[in-house]
């Protein structure tokens, strides 16, 4: 991970700053520039909910080798309280205490190290509420 | 638009092919296709090949040029195509394009994708997944198949050994392929004592990192009926796209933009899922091929696993499914693989599935898809 593409997701991944359409009140995550919905350019910045529940989630037990040293662990697709969802990791819980309707609340994390000449790498995951 | 032919097939092995480097991949299957349509590579108008990563797998870009040169086609139009696993559809479509629109008579439509070759090819594949938002959180794609395992099982009831019962059939259909990758059967206990790889799904339930090339010839029906050899026609072609990131989609149970893609084949076509008599679908794991059965409209929602585990979908039930191994035993070299599946429908319809022959199939479907269903080709081709 090279640091111009880093910087750029800082508000999404640090902050939960979405992007909300002035037009049809859409609510994009992470923001874009043209409105899926209505196609308007226009947006205001909004703040995620913290809390949601898993729709569907899976156990990495042979993950890619810059996650090598955080394995097994669950990813998970997590529904937000306003309806928008996201994919993360579900940090601090046993694979089984995560299904279906598992509520969680998104925390502030570091993700993963990156290499020695890569910036560490944050943003969010969940836990357990 | 022109009816448009297939008038030859052409493939290499699928495997850890380590001793044949990307380039003489391709230009063993454009010699195989030209042999098998007889026609002579001069009267080769254009190439389009599907492939997903060559960058990543090989270091190598600029791969219509280096290809078509190392085949013996230096000089003509030649576009590499890209869309993740459905590169060969896609491909295939862009040649069917050229043929359909009177542009050129004789088009190469092919695929090629070297998986071996020192690269990491769970980093190079999940490319194809959202980088930012779904790898960046250690997202690979057996953990986006296994979500959607994990939706449908959860929705639908779908079971563990549902999900076994797709490898073991396909297996046994590989096993009567000469050019699989895995052409041995395997028991329901392999499947399920096998080593997790992302939960519910195992090793045996993900197809396998493989090498291969295929390509077919494609040209105007009537240039087909003056050759004189058995063709094919492409009766439909459908491709849809969606968002590549899996949380960005309703219904985590399903693949729409399979079914999108189906929807304008079978327009075109004017044929529905009851006249199709053979069918490959993109099975890169065990779960996708349940889901891909359902969305192309062969059974209702959550109604594949109880066709398969009847024998249905197995060489001898009513619709023969993966007839080829699918990508789980036959092998999936990214983009080689819509191609390929195009050539075990094309062998079904002309007699040459030897040792695994669907007797009297004269439609039959390729459905091909990138990611976890960012995009999907699917082709019904009928022989006359």
């Amino acid at each position: 991970m090279l640091s111009p593409r880093y910087h750029r997701e800082i508000p999404q991944r640090y902050r939960l700053e979405a992007g909300k359409c002035t037009g049809c009140g859409k609510i994009h995550f992470p923001p874009r520039s043209v409105c899926k919905e209505c196609g308007g350019r226009a947006f205001e910045m909004e703040k995620l909910p913290s809390k949601g529940k898993v729709l569907t989630c899976t156990t990495v037990e042979i993950p890619p080798a810059e996650f090598d040293d955080q394995k097994p662990y669950v990813n998970a697709i997590v529904e937000l309280e306003n309806g928008v969802r996201l994919t993360c990791m579900v940090a601090e819980a046993p694979p089984d205490e995560v299904d279906v309707g598992t509520e969680v609340e998104l925390v502030f994390r570091r993700l993963r190290c990156g290499r020695e000449w890569e910036v560490l790498q944050y943003g969010y995951k969940a836990v357990v509420v | 638009m022109r009816e448009v032919a297939v008038i030859g097939t052409g493939m290499t092995k699928f495997g850890e092919l380590w001793d044949s480097p990307l380039r003489d991949l391709y230009a063993e299957a454009v010699a195989d296709c030209l042999k098998d349509a007889g026609v002579k590579r001069d009267q080769i108008q254009s190439a389009w090949i599907g492939c997903m990563t060559s960058g990543l797998f090989n270091g190598q870009e600029h791969l219509a040029s280096i290809l078509t040169d190392y085949a013996g086609l230096s000089g003509i139009a030649a576009t590499r195509v890209e869309s993740a696993c459905a590169s060969g559809g896609a491909a295939f479509r862009a040649g069917w394009l050229e043929v359909a629109s009177g542009a050129s008579d004789f088009v190469l439509a092919g695929g090629v994708e070297k998986m071996n070759d020192g690269a990491d090819a769970t980093y190079c594949l999940s490319t194809a997944a959202d980088q930012e938002y779904e790898v960046y959180h250690g997202v690979t794609f057996p953990g986006l198949y296994a979500m959607i395992a994990k939706a449908h099982m959860h929705k639908h009831g779908t079971t563990r050994e549902d999900l076994a019962a797709v490898a073991v059939k396909n297996h046994k259909h590989g096993a009567r392929n000469p050019r699989a990758q895995f052409p041995t059967e395997i028991t329901m206990d392999t499947v399920l004592n096998a080593v997790t790889v992302s939960t519910p799904l195992g090793l045996f339930d993900c197809s396998p990192v493989s090498d291969g090339a295929a390509t077919v010839l494609l040209a105007p029906v009537e240039v087909a009926e003056d050759l004189g050899r058995p063709y094919v026609t492409v009766k439909g072609s459908g491709h849809a796209t969606d968002s590549i990131a899996l949380h960005d989609r309703s219904d985590l149970a399903s693949i729409p933009v399979v079914k999108k893609a189906a929807e304008k084949a079978y327009a075109m076509a004017g044929v529905g899922p009851k006249d199709i008599d053979v069918v490959e679908v993109h099975d890169c794991f065990t779960i996708a091929e349940l889901v891909c059965l359902e969305e192309l409209g062969f059974f209702e929602p959550g109604q594949a696993a109880a066709a398969t585990k009847a024998g249905t979908t197995a060489l001898g039930g009513d619709l023969p499914v993966n007839t080829s191994g699918g990508l789980k035993s036959k092998g999936h070299p990214v983009g080689a693989t819509g191609i390929a599946q195009i050539i075990e429908i094309v062998e079904q319809l002309t007699g040459r599935a030897e040792g695994r022959q669907v007797e009297g199939a004269k439609i039959g479907l390729a459905q091909n898809m990138g990611g976890s269903g960012g995009s999907s080709t699917v082709h019904i081709l009928e022989v006359s």
